[in-house]
């Protein structure tokens, strides 16, 4: 895996990271992401895709969009981390790669707002079916206001502190053990 | 009333079918549900015996609390001697067991299954989901109170309740049968525009007839 890992620093610059010993990650450039994904896909064995997902740093004004790959031969995952611009949320469609991707991209499109132009049915819902609000998963979605406003509550939903509310219930007669003095005290 | 007046109001009592495309909205049915008033006493006592007797319940995995109806079949629980089965299919049922929580888009899907189910029919809510939200209270995806969109005889509360207290709600659904209490079929039809308002707040694809049986 150094080996490979190596060879890519040769083309292009990327910061690596070593999870365990069947996981490492790296953080690549938006513009080379479609020649690393090539690269690892053709000449060194990373057949599979098994997820693509994201993550929301709206106080860093950012997506995180990690690719996660898998060898078959060496039984290694490789995550690969971009990082794109939230204000425009565009990336690269890479259904050209793997086919299955547009259905990852679909989802993202419709759960983040992150939109992937050419990738096949990719305006189409996907679980959420006509709606009309921001996507709900960015973090400046406040999605307990949107369930008040849109569904019925029904009254006397009443919360407790479980500490106190143990203390109270269970706890009652309960007198604190004697402390006990130690040296370093 | 002279006709004129009447055949206005019978207008306005047909449903418009806005959903549907102009050309298919002749193809639909533009008819409201009907109320059902109950026969002679003893007759009607008769037949809530045997309807209570013979439940036939929608195999329609709503949310999680679908994972309680395969325990209920197989024979540690055997629910048969009950005289509760399931059916596939929507038409050939009688109770309809909500399971957990309702997304929006499983919601479009209950409510047609709902409607198409042929009367007398009753609806189990299984799960804390159906009564209050649950834990999904605050979720954007899924509804609060399954009361406001179809008709429910039966809660049953718990996360998840075990199949015995499925077994204890199918039992307290065939007293209330027997007692002739279970009137769900007639509220949705005398309510039927408020239950519509609620159901279209939230599916807001609406690509489908008013009312669908």
């Amino acid at each position: 895996m150094k080996k490979i890992i190596n060879r890519i620093k040769e083309k292009i610059e990327i910061v690596s990271l070593k999870q365990r010993d069947d996981l490492y990650f790296i953080n690549v450039k938006e513009e080379h992401i479609i020649f690393l994904l090539s690269y690892l896909k053709e000449q060194e064995g990373f057949t599979h895709l098994a997820f693509l997902q994201a993550v929301d740093y709206d106080k860093y004004n950012m997506f995180q969009l990690t690719y996660m790959l898998y060898n078959y031969d060496i039984k290694v995952n490789f995550g690969i981390k971009v990082i794109i611009d939230r204000e425009k949320s565009e990336m690269t469609s890479i259904h050209k790669l793997w086919a299955h991707a547009w259905q990852y991209q679909r989802e993202l499109h419709e759960l983040f707002g992150i939109n992937f132009p050419g990738s096949p049915r990719v305006d189409e819902s996907f679980v959420l079916e006509g709606w009309e609000e921001i996507p709900p998963m960015r973090r400046d979605f406040d999605t307990k206001e949107y369930s008040e406003k849109t569904f019925y509550q029904r009254p006397g939903r009443s919360t407790n502190d479980p500490k106190e509310y143990m203390k109270e219930k269970l706890y009652k007669n309960f007198v604190e053990p004697p402390k006990i003095r130690r040296e370093d005290d | 009333m002279d006709k004129k007046n009447i055949k206005k109001i019978e207008k306005e009592m047909k449903l418009a079918n806005e959903g549907l495309p102009e050309k298919e909205r002749s193809l639909f049915s533009d008819v409201r549900p009907t109320s059902v008033t109950p026969l002679n006493k003893y007759l009607e006592k008769f037949l809530n015996w045997a309807r209570a007797e013979s439940l036939w319940f929608l195999g329609f995995g709503t949310g999680c609390g679908a994972i309680e109806l395969r325990p209920l079949m197989t024979s540690r629980y055997d629910v048969f001697r009950y005289g509760i089965a399931p059916r596939p299919t929507p038409r050939q049922s009688s109770v309809f067991i909500i399971g957990g929580y309702a997304s929006m888009k499983t919601v479009k899907r209950i409510v047609r299954s709902y409607e198409q189910m042929q009367g007398p029919k009753f609806v189990i809510a299984l799960g804390s989901c159906t009564i209050n939200g649950g834990m999904y209270y605050d979720s954007y995806n899924t509804i609060n109170r399954i009361d406001h969109y179809i008709p429910v005889d039966v809660y049953i509360a718990g996360c998840m309740p075990r199949p015995e207290s499925l077994i204890a709600g199918f039992n307290k659904l065939k007293e209330k049968i027997k007692a002739g209490e279970c009137d769900g079929m007639n509220k949705y039809a005398e309510n039927f525009d408020w239950y519509k308002k609620n159901q279209k707040r939230v599916i807001k694809d609406w690509n489908m007839p008013d009312f669908n049986w």
